[in-house]
């Protein structure tokens, strides 16, 4: 125990005697969280937004008209022909092109039908996706106008049934993204942090030479390894305790849930990750290839997390795959007790699971790292 | 079993692959003896030392160290033996003072012992006045005094030493003999391995291998007889050139 002690003071001297890392271990993850988490936005805003209009009658106009008044699209420009509107695509000038034809006005009194074309830009699916919905939205509630305008001069009998859906959005009702990505961006910083300097602490001993001359000591593996780990430990749960504040303070994210349950099951997590990082520093003999390590299995369980992709939608086998990513878990815990207030009853399968990962990692790391080769 | 024997070599042997890098050895090393290890570079004397401090398995071969076998007990090896490695393997960022604590601290010394320890150590190094600055900051032949000194911190048996003077000036070398004429004079057997053969003609006794066998192993005089050579520097070159 006397062992492990003398080892966190060493760890804890070097680490903030290291001017150069300290802004790297506190500054610049929250630094992040406030730049990500105000640019990491799936809402569609600003859609650069133009429309050929052949009619040229107050119908059309007051089409226009409502596509101005929505607080989604953003510059609305006159295409005389189809040409200069496309040719405008290719050089990215505009997203989506409404196309009204030659008597729509006409057309639309007399049989109470017409078609629009609506032409966008697909290179990102995903915002293509959430345009179109716009634009029918748009549209439709265009329609709704007309139909009663219409109604009332002609048919008075038929009365225009509608069934709308009222949408409720609960956990987060405002839909508001910061919300919904502060707490997965935080997950994300504490992983990194603590991945990173754990994988690269232990080779930096190995580099510099200073591990042989621990391996000549009677030191227990166990000793060095919690001795070197909880340094990493304490500043990972030190990292979370910034950032609820800022998250609290900047973004206003609730926090619905209980604290203690949000920090007893960060505890456990940054085990697993201590234990990753651990584990590649036995397979590394550089800095540089802890590095990249690191750097490889970061990307693959951030974007197989759910954080920026739903995994509901991923193909089968990659939903497998995300059994075995803890980033996956945390994301989960962190939402489902800030944003749900869930307890811990609803996260027990994410927290043994955890758990367990935390023992198999750690396990396999300590029985990897040898002293005598 | 002779007890003044701490060191009992036989046959060790250490592959990497299909190279051998060290080829069944056989020697012993007394009590209080300074033992020269000698060998040009890639002779095998860093592969053959790792073996004996139980940072690195053998082969084949027996090998006790401090009365402690080590294929079985690398780790009762490791309470009694000192080790200063050719790569100066103090924290460069910590201080004279804190690296004293902490390499006390994980050979299980108390705080008291560590205490006494390290102003005794300070003071017989002459670094009071650089006690609480950073050890990257001293030039290299002190740095390579505090790590011999640190290595017998927990008073150990025998002490292995990798090139320890390797790039150090005269002076400093000169001084860092009597220091470990003073260690051995206090009992501590000495494991040196050198590239100075001034130095080797110091030592008690003398090793030295060519391509990890040992050629030639006695005093120094009887080995510059047996080679009728001068100096340990002819006999060296003799062996070494085959």
């Amino acid at each position: 125990m006397k062992t492990i002690l003398y080892i966190v003071q060493k760890e804890f001297k070097q680490i903030f005697r290291n001017k150069g890392m300290l802004p790297i271990i506190f500054v610049l993850p929250l630094l992040q969280l406030v730049i990500l988490s105000n640019a990491a936005t799936f809402e569609v805003k600003h859609i650069k937004f133009g429309y050929i209009d052949k009619d040229r009658t107050s119908t059309s106009r007051a089409l226009v008209e409502k596509f101005n008044a929505s607080t989604y699209f953003d510059v609305l420009t006159n295409f005389p022909s189809e040409a200069l509107a496309s040719s405008a695509m290719l050089k990215g000038e505009v997203d989506v092109v409404l196309e009204i034809p030659h008597y729509f006005e006409r057309d639309l009194q007399k049989e109470k039908y017409n078609t629009l074309g609506v032409t966008i830009n697909a290179i990102d699916g995903a915002a293509a996706g959430v345009e179109n919905v716009y634009v029918t939205q748009i549209v439709q509630r265009f329609n709704q106008n007309l139909k009663v305008e219409l109604l009332q001069v002609s048919d008075q009998q038929i009365q225009p049934i509608t069934i709308e859906t009222i949408p409720l959005f609960w956990y987060n009702e405002t839909l508001n993204y910061k919300t919904f990505m502060v707490p997965g961006i935080l997950v994300l910083l504490v992983t990194m942090i603590t991945l990173f300097l754990s994988g690269m602490n232990i080779v930096r001993e190995k580099e510099i030479g200073t591990l042989e001359q621990i391996n000549v000591t009677p030191i227990k593996k166990s000793q060095f390894i919690i001795g070197k780990l909880f340094p990493f430990w304490v500043i990972g749960m030190g990292l979370l305790t910034v950032g609820l504040i800022l998250a609290k303070l900047i973004f206003h994210v609730p926090m619905l849930g209980s604290l203690p349950l949000m920090y007893l099951y960060t505890s456990i997590y940054i085990l697993v990750i201590l234990g990753i990082g651990l584990f590649i520093s036995n397979f590394t003999e550089t800095q540089q290839q802890a590095m990249f390590i690191a750097w490889f299995f970061t990307v693959i369980f951030i974007l197989m997390s759910g954080l920026f992709t739903p995994i509901e939608s991923m193909p089968k086998w990659a939903q497998l795959f995300t059994e075995f990513n803890p980033i996956k878990y945390f994301v989960e815990v962190m939402r489902m007790v800030m944003l749900k207030g869930s307890g811990f009853m609803d996260i027990l399968p994410q927290l043994l699971k955890t758990l367990t990962y935390a023992v198999i990692m750690n396990g396999l790391a300590v029985w990897r790292y040898r002293k005598t080769t | 079993m002779n007890n003044n024997k701490v060191i009992q070599v036989e046959g060790l042997t250490k592959m990497f692959g299909y190279f051998t890098a060290v080829n069944a050895i056989t020697f012993d090393v007394e009590k209080g003896e300074i033992f020269g290890f000698l060998g040009a570079n890639g002779a095998g004397k860093t592969t053959a030392m790792k073996m004996l401090i139980g940072i690195s398995n053998p082969n084949s071969g027996k090998a006790k160290v401090a009365g402690f076998d080590v294929f079985t007990h690398a780790e009762d090896i490791k309470k009694n033996i000192g080790y200063m490695s050719q790569k100066f393997a103090l924290y460069d960022d910590l201080t004279v003072k804190e690296n004293i604590t902490f390499f006390g601290g994980i050979y299980g010394l108390s705080r008291k012992r560590i205490k006494e320890k390290s102003a005794v150590l300070i003071e017989e190094l002459e670094l009071e006045k650089v006690a609480n600055k950073l050890v990257g900051s001293l030039p290299l032949g002190w740095k390579q005094k505090l790590s011999f000194s640190v290595s017998l911190l927990h008073d150990p048996k025998i002490v292995f030493l990798d090139e320890p003077t390797g790039g150090v000036d005269p002076i400093t070398r000169r001084q860092f003999w009597e220091m470990i004429y003073k260690a051995a004079d206090q009992g501590t057997t000495v494991f040196v391995t050198t590239h100075y053969m001034d130095e080797a003609e110091y030592c008690d006794r003398v090793s030295i291998m060519v391509n990890g066998k040992i050629e030639a192993l006695d005093t120094p005089k009887k080995l510059k007889e047996q080679f009728k050579a001068e100096t340990m520097n002819d006999v060296f070159l003799k062996l070494a050139r085959g």
